[in-house]
């Protein structure tokens, strides 16, 4: 098929000039609004330059300092756990939801009724504005909100549980709303990589006697485990890049204790009060580790694409 | 004997499963049921405590969010207005993207390809603090520009639309076209976008709803409240002093921003569950 098409293409040489004017627009845009940033957040990583007060700082060269000072004052390594954490408490759930929900969806001989239905209702809180979702959430766990106002009348709570001010209780309500949130993405994904199956696979291995949950360990997980490792890396990188929903939850504080408190959080904070030099030596470090996780990501689905 | 249990068997397991998905159905709704019953409820029901039933409190909310201090409609309309936009720059220039490199045979292509692959997983956030000093050096700030034409240059929906013209695209009809005297860019505008529409349509969807709940941007470009899109204004009713609130009023504005998405969702969502399926490569 490719190569028929290869064939053709070779009469075509006099318009291939196209090529180049159509990718103009996709190429200009892309050098002006993230190399040039690219570039210039790199550059101001080296520089010394923030606001105190009413006077300005800088910009003076200042080399490493800003990556050095970085490391040195700690904070980083708090907010890189606390994302970290967040991210676990939310994708281990979902991963496990996702896979058996993905084995029951491909499983064509357990004919479950109505899938077509559920995936739209486990689809559907992708599509909710984050902030939004955050702020329903806000309200819903407050003191004296429904969901307090519910437990304490089945008698599960004497009072309100301040879910906000507790840090486990937050953190797992942040974990919560990911895990909601991309679970059923997730499942539809990993869906269609069990949907690829060749079914001979499975009912051979059932004619020798072996048990659902045998079929499921020894054969679909290992064939899905390309899907797997990809899902979980583009999950990390999704997760250092978990901002909106703390954000709003903790109405930016990271609170309690900035327990909450995420690196593009972080990030922002820098952003909003115009350290430039902080923020550039942050974006670099996020740069450089979303980089690294994006090249394994490529090597992926490279790979599937060579098959 | 034998058959029968096993028939039992199943049968338990199928029970299992059903009560298993409906359990992760309502863990999913749940709180969009509350959303609505509240929105319905006026302040003083709602303190009392939750009750499941709806109230008749709705269009009161309603006219009283109208007439506060956020600027609503503005917000719906410029949400509305910058992910409209976003979406049909996005869709339009990554298939032309697409079939730039589908179609032509240049020295560049292989590279161009790679490049692309490889730069889609980077996201805005690292780029942030350049992209902010750009916007402000060419006084852009406060302005709708930053956040509609980068949408040009997307390279998820570039590597979507790739995938679908490699299914699709036959190229031997652009050929046929061409002894037929049409122009490239005639061909693209009037053979290639229509043959596109599944593609297309998916794909705005998604470019919309990404630039409908943006909110790390916005918040950083946009300063006047009339300016601001829906979820800025959601994170400034966050950080006012909400125990004096009308909580109908916040339930109800947390529910203009969410049940359009909802409705529109519910009669296209065929597509996009499909559309995520097909994609495979989505954040």
């Amino acid at each position: 098929m490719k190569k028929a098409q290869r064939g053709k293409k070779s009469k075509v040489v006099r318009y291939n000039r196209w090529g180049y004017i159509f990718l103009i627009p996709f190429i200009s845009v892309y050098v002006i609004f993230q190399l040039i940033p690219l570039v210039s957040t790199v550059y101001n990583s080296f520089f010394e330059n923030y606001r105190s007060g009413l006077s300005q700082v800088g910009p003076n060269f200042v080399g490493f300092d800003n990556y050095l000072k970085i490391f040195t004052d700690g904070d980083i390594w708090t907010y890189l756990k606390n994302t970290m954490i967040m991210w676990g408490m939310g994708f281990v759930p979902q991963i496990l939801l996702s896979l058996l929900l993905g084995a029951w969806f491909s499983n064509k001989r357990a004919k479950i009724k109505g899938t077509g239905f559920f995936k739209i209702v486990i689809y559907l809180p992708n599509l909710i504005m984050a902030s939004a979702f955050s702020m329903l959430f806000f309200v819903l766990f407050s003191e004296k909100g429904p969901i307090n106002s519910i437990l304490v009348d089945l008698g599960i709570l004497q009072n309100g549980y301040k879910f906000l001010s507790n840090v486990w209780s937050t953190r797992t309500l942040i974990a919560f709303m990911n895990c909601i949130m991309w679970f059923g993405n997730t499942t539809i994904l990993l869906m269609a990589g069990m949907m690829g199956i060749d079914p001979s696979l499975t009912e051979a291995a059932e004619v020798d006697g072996a048990t659902s949950l045998q079929i499921f360990s020894r054969i679909t997980l290992p064939l899905v485990k390309p899907i797997l490792i990809y899902v979980m890396i583009t999950s990390l990188i999704g997760g250092l890049q978990m901002f909106d929903v703390p954000q709003i939850l903790t109405n930016g504080t990271g609170n309690p204790v900035e327990s909450s408190m995420t690196l593009i959080m972080y990030l922002n904070k820098h952003l909003y009060s115009k350290n430039y030099g902080m923020g550039g030596a942050l974006s670099v470090l996020l740069f450089i580790i979303t980089g690294i996780l994006s090249l394994l990501v490529f090597k992926i689905t490279d790979k599937k694409e060579a098959k | 004997m034998e058959k029968e249990r096993q028939g039992i068997g199943s049968r338990i397991k199928r029970l299992i499963t059903y009560v298993v998905l409906v359990l992760v159905s309502m863990l999913c709704l749940f709180w969009f049921y509350i959303l609505f019953v509240n929105a319905t409820r006026s302040n003083a029901e709602i303190q009392v405590g939750f009750s499941p039933v709806p109230g008749k409190y709705l269009i009161k909310n309603w006219t009283k969010l109208m007439q506060g201090a956020l600027p609503i409609w503005h917000g719906l309309f410029n949400s509305l207005f910058i992910a409209s936009l976003s979406a049909i720059l996005t869709t339009y220039f990554s298939a032309m993207t697409a079939y730039a490199i589908h179609t032509y045979e240049f020295k560049l292509k292989k590279y161009m390809f790679t490049f692309i692959l490889m730069v889609m997983m980077i996201p805005s956030q690292v780029t942030a603090l350049g992209f902010l000093r750009l916007v402000d050096d060419m006084g852009l700030m406060n302005t709708f520009v930053p956040l509609i034409i980068p949408s040009i240059a997307a390279p998820v929906t570039f590597f979507y639309m790739k995938q679908y013209m490699e299914s699709t695209l036959q190229l031997a009809i652009v050929e046929a076209a061409r002894i037929d005297g049409a122009g490239e860019f005639r061909i693209f505008n009037t053979m290639i976008i229509p043959l596109m529409k599944p593609a297309i349509a998916v794909q705005a969807i998604f470019g919309f709803v990404s630039s409908w709940n943006n909110y790390f941007i916005p918040a950083l470009i946009l300063q006047d409240d009339k300016k601001k899109t829906l979820p800025v204004l959601i994170a400034q009713l966050r950080s006012a002093d909400w125990l004096n609130f009308d909580m109908g009023q916040v339930y109800i504005m947390i529910a203009f921003s969410i049940f359009p998405v909802i409705i529109v969702y519910l009669f296209l969502s065929k597509y996009i569950v499909q559309g995520v399926a097909l994609g495979s490569v989505k954040g």
